[in-house]
């Protein structure tokens, strides 16, 4: 069931949806890694929960005016016009008041969530058998997903994708350093508003899919993920677009398997699966590489200091030296160097010698700096500086 | 009035007063420490916890279910710090990927699991059911002498009166330590304070006000009165005390307002059903919030012109 799911064999109308789930989660990653460089994430989470009293007063609006209270472009142009409403709410508090990000956000989140709640039960206690199922935009469904709605979040995803590639420039510009974008001629608050529209865009086209309650992972976890693969921001802007759009893709079609497995839910434990393999495999920042560089560097350390004693004639205690020594063909087992044991010996002590003699050197000042007790010092001077500096050794120690 | 009044409207008054002030207190360390989506953040992961308590226990029991929501919490808080060092990425994004996990794990766990027999849903976890936490046994204002009549009140009123006391009385006693951390960390560990252990414990205090709280009237609550009251208060007044006292007045106007509003506002207005009294609470909260932030007198920060 699952895998004729995945390869979109569910019929139409559920690859339909897989479809258009994809495009919006390839456009939350993509939105949400800008988002993301321009360490404002949280604010998305504001963003989503404000879209709720404008869900309720369109659906209230819709009916009134006779016509179907879940007629979604509807929906979505009230979702925008109050989260709209939310984030110049949030300008306004960090301008003119003495409260922080964190609590602007917290407050509009919370307040605009809770007039939302009670438009809510007002919409349950209207005299309309048509509103069952206003609820789904909390925590997202596509059980009763029109062909319609599939077509417009598509189609809003692709706009959404097309603005992002026009905007790319000044976005990275202004996430990466504001003060010099603003300085180099960037509009910084235009591109910031650019930005929220387009999170606000992504946030609208997801209330379904998702829910609004949810939406906010789809727009930070693959772009945490993306980050975690490389440091190349336009890199990452691509891998967290592949992250959101495999999370939407595979949750989209396994929630289409079962009715107890609400879409947004699965889309967020889909995104969170791929973000925790990432942290553990990453090759620069994930959990493996990070013990492996551990493990190496314990090891230089080991080596350096049983290297040293044996070129001064100290016994080693340390059985891991001991045994990384023996196992390096640099020492026998009873603590004696071999033949290569005795010439890496000299050279690390030569290493030492000449490290001392450089940081007893005021001229070296900058390059001394970076003595660690383990970089040889072939890897910071040059051959002409080694010589210059060997001249000063004292004549005991050289071992050439 | 009276006899209907303290039957139906009397104990959820005092448990909406009671949540709104057991989280305020909290909040106003937390909007001061610029920790004010921590609220946020916990109160989100309680949900899996209570849902895994349930299924561990097979009832809805109090007890386990506030085990299991403080063990949430103190997960959650240990998993956004091990995402924050290990992937070394800002503070609000690893929050962001922990709750929306956590909880989409726990609405994921509820609708797998056959809940139907019990009262635990997620609109419930959002927005509780405060309305619903009558006191039938009372006849009047003199069922409050009765001891009969007592012994029917809703459990949510007692235990959320423990949690207050119990908040209450941890920030009394840590008041001057939490203070000086609160204010200057830096300071705070020259002196030799425990500050990490003194932030864990912020947190934990947040956390059983939380899930206490969660348990009577649902996260929306939860989130409003970590922030809007403290914030509130911020805008009146320069000094610590007097800030947690002028929360603690905006906690109980916003959940009397907001309680009597949802309540009695549509019938004044000529509609027959009440509106969700969590939903209202919230809003009322965030309309002191704004009117504090247009009058206060303390609302701009040092250097803005007026």
């Amino acid at each position: 069931m699952i895998w004729q799911a995945l390869s979109l064999q569910l019929g139409y109308n559920a690859s339909l949806v897989a479809i258009g789930a994809t495009i919006l989660g390839i456009a939350a990653g993509v939105t949400g890694s800008f988002l993301f460089l321009r360490k404002r994430a949280l604010v998305s989470d504001a963003v989503s929960h404000a879209t709720l009293p404008g869900i309720g007063l369109a659906f209230i609006a819709m009916v009134a005016l006779g016509g179907e209270g879940r007629f979604l472009p509807g929906l979505m142009l009230g979702a925008a016009l109050s989260s709209g409403l939310g984030l110049l709410v949030i300008g306004w508090m960090l301008r003119r008041t003495r409260l922080t990000e964190d609590a602007a956000i917290g407050a509009v989140l919370s307040v605009f969530f809770g007039a939302g709640i009670v438009i809510l039960t007002v919409i349950q206690s209207m005299q309309s058998g048509r509103q069952a199922g206003l609820e789904s935009v909390l925590l997202g469904s596509t059980a009763g997903m029109l062909r319609s709605d599939a077509l417009v979040i598509g189609t809003g995803g692709a706009l959404v994708l097309l603005a992002v590639l026009l905007l790319r420039r000044p976005m990275l510009a202004v996430g990466f350093d504001s003060d010099f974008a603003a300085v180099t001629g960037t509009n910084v608050a235009r591109i910031d508003l650019a930005m929220m529209g387009l999170v606000m865009a992504v946030t609208v086209l997801g209330i379904t899919t998702v829910g609004l309650v949810l939406i906010v992972a789809l727009l930070i976890i693959p772009a945490v993920t993306a980050r975690l693969w490389t440091d190349n921001a336009l890199r990452m802007v691509a891998l967290a677009g592949l992250a959101g759009g495999l999370s939407a893709y595979i949750g989209a079609a396994v929630s289409a398997t079962a009715p107890a497995l609400p879409t947004g839910p699965i889309i967020v434990l889909a995104s969170f699966v791929l973000f925790a393999l990432s942290l553990a495999l990453a090759p620069a920042r994930g959990g493996v590489a990070l013990l492996l560089r551990q493990i190496r560097f314990r090891r230089r350390v080991h080596r350096r200091q049983g290297l040293l004693a044996l070129a001064l004639g100290q016994p080693i205690h340390e059985p891991f030296t001991m045994a990384l020594l023996a196992r390096e063909g640099m020492a026998r087992p009873d603590g004696v160097a071999t033949e290569a044991g005795r010439a890496a010996a000299a050279k690390a002590l030569l290493d030492e010698a000449r490290w001392a003699a450089l940081r007893g050197d005021p001229a070296h000042g900058l390059t001394a700096s970076r003595y660690d007790g383990l970089t040889p010092i072939e890897t910071v001077l040059t051959p002409d500086q080694i010589a210059e500096l060997d001249r000063h050794l004292p004549r005991a120690q050289g071992v050439a | 009035m009276g006899a209907e009044f303290v039957a139906l409207s009397l104990s959820p008054l005092l448990i909406g007063v009671l949540a709104a002030v057991t989280c305020a207190l909290p909040g106003n360390f937390l909007l001061l420490r610029r920790q004010a989506l921590i609220g946020d953040a916990i109160s989100h992961v309680v949900l899996p916890g209570i849902v895994v308590a349930f299924l561990l226990t097979g009832r809805v029991a109090a007890l386990p279910m506030m085990l299991g929501a403080a063990g949430a919490a103190l997960v959650s808080v240990i998993l956004i710090e091990a995402v924050r060092r290990t992937a070394r990425i800002e503070a609000g994004a690893a929050m962001g990927v922990i709750f929306t996990t956590l909880f989409a794990a726990g609405v994921l766990l509820l609708e797998q699991s056959d809940t139907s027999g019990v009262h635990l849903d997620v609109e419930h976890a959002l927005y509780g059911n405060l309305e619903s936490l009558i006191w039938l046994d009372a006849t009047g204002w003199s069922s409050l002498l009765d001891p009969m009549a007592l012994a029917g009140l809703p459990p949510e009123l007692p235990r959320m009166a423990g949690a207050l006391v119990i908040v209450a009385l941890a920030i009394a006693a840590m008041w001057r330590p939490l203070a000086i951390a609160t204010f200057d960390e830096g300071f705070a560990a020259t002196l030799g304070l425990p500050v990490r252990a003194i932030g864990l414990a912020l947190v934990m205090l947040a956390a059983l006000a939380a899930v206490a709280a969660f348990d009577a009237v649902g996260s929306i609550i939860v989130i409003a009165m970590f922030i809007c009251p403290p914030a509130a208060a911020r805008m009146m007044t320069d000094r610590l005390l007097p800030q947690v006292m002028w929360s603690v007045g905006f906690a109980i106007l916003s959940a009397v307002l907001g309680y009597v509003l949802a309540g009695y506002g549509p019938l004044w207005l000529g509609f027959a059903n009440s509106v969700s009294a969590a939903g209202m609470i919230a809003t009322v909260s965030g309309l002191i919030l704004g009117a504090t932030m247009l009058f206060g007198p303390c609302r701009r920060r040092a250097g803005i012109a007026a």
